[in-house]
């Protein structure tokens, strides 16, 4: 039976880099697949070519393609990415100037255009699910609309020849499934094998989470050598079962345990696991060791997609000002909550406009409240965290300021005081008919 | 005892709603997992952080349990004050849950 390996290069934009040059290297790869777009980066990346019609793509795509493709170009291994990001083409063009560099020719690097929406979203005036307003409420706050595109352009841009597949926002897992219905010949109404290519894709789409990152908690979950994390190859039959391994020799595991942690994550109905191109399954899915380092995963399905496309709405929702300040020694938390004190009181005195503050002791109540975490009886260091929300970049300056001046003005002893600023653009979504969309394939030989 | 000594769990989140998973070590666990961890404990378990409804989902056959939380994220992880906005410590915070193993063999072993 045909089998088809597929690598996963990154799990996220910064991901570590040597673990794709093994993989390509010594992976014996049919694909290797670089999954690097969050969220929000798309619209970030939005703005970014907004200032710059060559910038909007992932930063270190450069980087990574600069360490993969000798390795990728001698050994025939295909890369799919979403590193195009706001700008598909100009990563493709930043691709093809790496080639050049490094002397590869003949690899045809194609871009997949189409999943930027916001011409269609504004004039439809789509609803955000979200908050049931029309797209037109976010005013001139909206900066990016981008559509998560399937499997088809990737497999039709495979098909027609390229080496290099760059595109910007699709779904995760059809960065894997793409190849798979390329390699497989699969048609696009055949949902159990789509289910299953989906499975496999959401299982690879993190990278080292499915082969011990994520994982280690020692004494009951203990990982072998973290640093040098190996990252996983899918295995994957014409059924679109897969076994899921790792490279001999590199850190990590992949055990049942670590499977199954990934099947589930980010996945609410496993029955429904809703895609562009099908409605997953997950509820039948069986895993099970094969072997050190490998464990087989059968057992996924699907059904008819819906016909519409999830699309990321990006906007520019506010500004978050913090400071920090740490007090040590005895005593610590009780001069840590004066100072949140002051600081809270300090926002009214001077008037700074926030629509929401939240002040904490890291180490104490920052992540879980008081209720869960701030059992501790007297911690011997405390970090105060001080964070305001405002309309207006000055004013998240203050919230930082006030915490910064506690140097002089606070409790006694506080040190290591640190401000920030940042501009916050919020992500909301709606949902566009497949037919409004129109993926474009642009494929270009170096 | 805890439920950290016979299970696992890994958080996702999307939008404002995180998902916990919670996975049995020992397949034979499960059922007792599966009757401890009732949506209702997680609920109360995570009182004041999560103002949604909590859904349970089960995988029998992978001695799992998916808990899917509403509004558990502080309006979503791209605008949150949170220091954690995308919630990826609740996972370590469900295993905090004590469990009551009260079947006569455990009683007895």
């Amino acid at each position: 039976m045909k089998t088809v390996r597929i690598g996963t290069g990154a799990g996220f934009s910064g991901d570590r880099i040597e673990p794709a040059v093994d993989l390509a290297e010594k992976g014996d790869l049919d694909f290797l697949v670089f999954e690097c777009l969050a969220e929000r980066t798309i619209a970030l990346a939005q703005q970014a070519l907004l200032r710059d019609p060559n910038a909007g793509y992932d930063p270190m795509l450069v980087a990574r393609m600069r360490a993969v493709l000798p390795a990728c170009h001698a050994r025939g291994v295909r890369i799919v990415t979403n590193m195009g990001a706001a700008n598909p083409f100009a990563a493709a063009d930043a691709v093809r100037a790496v080639l050049r560099e490094l002397g590869l020719h003949g690899m045809r690097v194609a871009a997949v255009s189409g999943d930027d929406v916001l011409a269609e979203v504004k004039s439809g005036n789509y609803r955000i699910d979200e908050t049931g307003q029309p797209v037109s409420a976010l005013g001139s706050k909206l900066i990016s609309a981008n559509a998560y595109l399937g499997a088809g352009p990737i497999a039709l841009a495979l098909d027609r020849g390229a080496h290099i597949v760059i595109t910007g926002r699709a779904a995760d897992p059809a960065l894997f499934l793409g190849p798979l219905v390329h390699a497989f010949g699969w048609a696009m109404d055949d949902w159990g094998r789509l289910g299953r290519g989906t499975v496999v894709g959401h299982l690879l789409e993190c990278a080292g989470q499915i082969t011990g990152g994520y994982f280690a908690d020692p004494g009951y979950k203990d990982i072998p050598d973290l640093a040098r994390l190996g990252f996983p190859i899918g295995e994957v039959d014409e059924d679109g079962n897969v076994t899921v391994t790792k490279l001999p020799g590199t850190g990590g595991a992949v055990t049942p345990a670590t499977v199954k942690e990934q099947l589930l994550y980010e996945i609410h109905d496993p029955r429904r696991y809703i895609q562009p191109d099908v409605i997953a399954d997950f509820s039948g899915v069986r895993i099970e060791e094969t072997g050190p380092d490998k464990v087989r995963v059968t057992g996924g399905d699907g059904c008819a997609k819906t016909g519409l496309l999830k699309v990321s709405v990006g906007y520019i929702d506010s500004y978050i000002g913090e400071g920090q300040i740490s007090y040590a020694g005895p005593g610590a938390m009780e001069r840590g909550r004066l100072a949140i004190e002051i600081v809270a009181e300090r926002l009214k005195i001077t008037g700074v406009p926030c629509a929401e503050t939240r002040g904490e002791l890291i180490g104490v109540d920052s992540i879980l409240g008081a209720r869960l975490s701030g059992n501790c009886s007297a911690p011997r260091e405390v970090r105060v965290r001080f964070v305001g929300r405002t309309d207006r970049r000055e004013d998240a300056a203050r919230v930082g300021n006030e915490v910064e001046s506690l140097y002089l003005n606070g409790p006694a002893g506080g040190g290591g005081a640190a401000k920030s600023t940042r501009e916050i653009v919020g992500i909301v979504s709606t949902l566009v008919p497949e037919n409004r969309v129109s993926p474009g394939i642009h494929i270009q030989e170096t | 005892m805890r439920l950290r000594e016979i299970a696992h769990s890994r958080t996702g989140d999307k939008g404002d709603t995180s998902n916990i998973s919670v996975i049995a070590f020992d397949q034979n666990d499960f059922a007792l997992i599966a009757r401890e961890v009732t949506a209702d404990r997680v609920n109360e378990h995570f009182k004041g952080l999560v103002t949604g409804e909590v859904l349970r989902y089960e995988l029998p056959q992978l001695g799992a349990l998916n808990f899917v939380m509403r509004g558990a994220l502080r309006g979503g992880v791209t605008r949150s004050l949170a220091l954690d906005a995308h919630g990826k410590c609740l996972g370590s915070a469900i295993l905090d849950l004590e469990v009551y193993d009260t079947t006569a063999e455990h009683l007895a072993g």
